[in-house]
């Protein structure tokens, strides 16, 4: 008895998310009239306004996962090796991002930056597209700091730094040559996510007026039929292929093959 | 004026006075343990040399250099941790070559150097392996090819062979104390463990609660023993209470019997010390000029191979007695009594 309700509740909760992406995808499909085609795809794919949003966006994704990068993995480092008693606020500071709204964020930077301020970051399209990058890490923050922190666990970060240190090496070089090459695994899956996140993004690109591909698939949407349905698809795989390139970088990390 | 030297050091804690009134000076090329029971601060002496702690005060010279403001990456000193500390995303050779990598030194003056550390250690054929694919003997080994690399000026070892098991931690001992030789590095070797510091010492630094008790040759600090501490640190040791009679001749009560040790004891009449004298140290029979003797019980007798150890019964107190095994020697029966005899001097009255 216990069996068919366990397996009533797995079957309600797959069709609870299968359902909605089977009728997105299936509609799609068939913006021909009586059979399946990918017109809609071909569509989307060929709007000139899809390849440069997409281009934006992609760009502006990597210079996050970098910034991203050389702000978390030192600071977490320090924490960890100088603070640990810091530990669990700097922990909380970091969930900050998930608990307040992207609109507030966004509000606050304009109010900051705007073109009277004393650092008008908005009154130039470089200034701009810088602050919506940073508001981006802040958007990715909970998430490279979580799993650049789960890798530093799994190393003794004091003994190999001391054992750096002994022989010769400045902080530059622990964190290059000893610190990152031994979180890798973890800080691509952060990058992986910030990836996901930057590309589906929607709030701070709108309001911050930059033209990315969270306002395209907005403005789409509201416009078109089959193409958003089709959009939507290929962002979905996008996120998809993300997640799995974690999977596939924690595998084949080579030195970290004796822990499991 | 030694070639490393620690001058009354000093590391406190917020409150605790981790390390006391500690100097220490080594001469070039020594191999010196720091030996002690668990929190008496070796590694916190050790870790200020290496200068990853800031003395409290004192001074710390290394060729006549003081270097308590030099960075620890800039002090050129080797250093093997317990945990071994490898790199763990690099190969052994590219782990051995990190300290010449740092220094800028040539490509084919880090291989060639790589390839004698590797050859040094007894691993020449597993550069291209990572840690996880040595044994914990293995990795230690290349933890110290590591240290030594660089060529530093002084190396230090805080309890390396301590994750390991018994015969791979045996033979690695006389190994590293080949490699010290060879070189003639300068060394310091933190350890709890006696056996290991009395078999590869130079000299020996006993520690107890911060302080330097006694430092001296592995058998100054075993036959003569400057505190109750490090008496009873250092090998077995047979202890019994007694009261002196008289101070100025040596004469003790022992469980009813009268011992006179021939010398002055520096102690009240009617003081409770503590007699100690190594199982070694006892034989059966009278005893001669010079010697001390006592009678007691036969409570026990042991085999255990090349000695025989006999545990006697002293007013209460157990003794133990070790005789070599002799052919021809024969064990005394259980529950008889037989006397004991000790040079007098090896009884030692020892202080709290
Ligand atoms: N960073 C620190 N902060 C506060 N107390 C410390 C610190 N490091 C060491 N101590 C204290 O100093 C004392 C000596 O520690 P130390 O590590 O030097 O001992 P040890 O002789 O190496 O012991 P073991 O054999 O267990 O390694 C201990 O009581 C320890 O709790
Ligand atoms: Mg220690």
């Amino acid at each position: 008895m216990m069996r068919v309700w366990a397996w009533g509740a797995l079957l309600f909760g797959c069709m609870y998310f299968a359902l909605p992406l089977i009728g997105m995808t299936e509609f799609s499909l068939s913006m021909r009239r009586g059979e399946y085609s990918f017109d809609a795809y071909r569509v989307v794919l060929a709007d000139p306004r899809f390849q440069a949003t997409f281009a934006y966006s992609v760009v502006m994704a990597l210079v996050t996962i970098a910034f991203g990068v050389l702000l978390v993995v030192p600071t977490a480092y320090w924490v960890r090796l100088k603070l640990p008693k810091a530990r669990p606020w700097v922990e909380f500071i970091t969930l900050l991002p998930l608990v307040i709204p992207a609109i507030v964020v966004v509000f606050g930077y304009i109010r900051l930056y705007n073109t009277s301020s004393v650092l008008p970051l908005t009154g130039s399209v470089m200034g701009t597209n810088l602050l919506l990058m940073f508001g981006y890490a802040t958007l990715a923050l909970p998430y490279m700091y979580r799993s650049v922190d789960t890798g530093l666990r799994t190393i003794d970060v004091a003994t190999l730094t001391e054992a750096a240190q002994s022989l010769g090496a400045g902080w530059v070089t622990i964190l290059g040559r000893v610190i990152l090459p031994n979180v890798l695994a973890s800080v691509l899956s952060g990058a992986f996510l910030t990836f996901a996140i930057v590309i589906g993004e929607f709030t701070m690109a709108a309001l911050l007026d930059r033209p990315a591909f969270g306002p395209y698939m907005q403005i789409l949407g509201a416009n078109r039929a089959y193409e958003p349905a089709a959009l939507a698809v290929i962002a979905f795989g996008i996120t998809w292929a993300c997640m799995g390139l974690i999977g596939l970088v924690n595998r084949f990390s080579r030195h970290t093959q004796a822990k499991r | 004026m030694g070639f490393l030297d620690l001058d009354r050091l000093e590391k406190s804690f917020n409150e605790t006075r981790v390390v006391r009134d500690f100097s220490l000076s080594v001469e070039k090329g020594e191999f010196v343990s720091f030996l002690g029971p668990s929190g008496c601060g070796k590694t916190t002496t050790l870790r200020m040399i290496a200068g990853f702690e800031t003395p409290t005060s004192g001074a710390i010279r290394i060729g006549g250099q003081d270097v308590v403001n030099v960075k620890p990456n800039r002090r050129n000193i080797g250093m093997v941790f317990q945990s071994y500390a490898l790199f763990p995303n690099l190969t052994v050779a590219q782990n051995v070559a990190f300290g010449l990598k740092v220094s800028g030194a040539p490509r084919d003056r880090i291989a060639a150097r790589v390839d004698e550390m590797l050859a040094m250690i007894g691993l020449p054929d597993l550069g291209g392996r990572y840690p996880f694919q040595l044994s914990g003997g293995q990795q230690q080994r290349v933890a110290l090819a590591r240290a030594l690399a660089p060529a530093p000026q002084v190396l230090l070892l805080d309890e390396p062979l301590s994750a390991l098991d018994a015969q791979i931690r045996v033979s690695l001992r006389s190994e590293i104390r080949a490699i010290q030789q060879k070189l003639g590095i300068t060394t310091i070797y933190v350890t709890h463990d006696q056996e290991e510091a009395l078999s590869m010492s130079d000299r020996i630094v006993v520690m107890h609660k911060g302080i330097a008790d006694q430092v001296g040759t592995p058998s100054e600090i075993y036959n003569s023993p400057a505190t109750r501490f490090v008496a009873s640190f250092i090998g077995t040791l047979n202890q019994v209470d007694a009261v002196v009679e008289d101070p100025a001749n040596g004469t003790v009560e022992v469980g009813g019997q009268r011992l006179v040790l021939g010398r002055a004891l520096g102690r009240a009449r009617g003081a409770r010390v503590a007699l100690a004298v190594r199982p070694q140290a006892l034989r059966i029979g009278a005893p001669g000029p010079g010697e001390v003797g006592l009678s007691a019980r036969v409570v026990e007798t042991q085999f255990l191979g090349a000695v025989q150890r006999i545990v006697v019964d002293l007013g209460g107190a157990p003794l133990s007695l070790d005789a070599f095994n002799r052919a021809g020697a024969h064990l005394p029966q259980t529950g008889s009594q037989v006397t004991l005899s000790a040079a007098a001097e090896d009884v030692l009255v020892l202080v709290d």
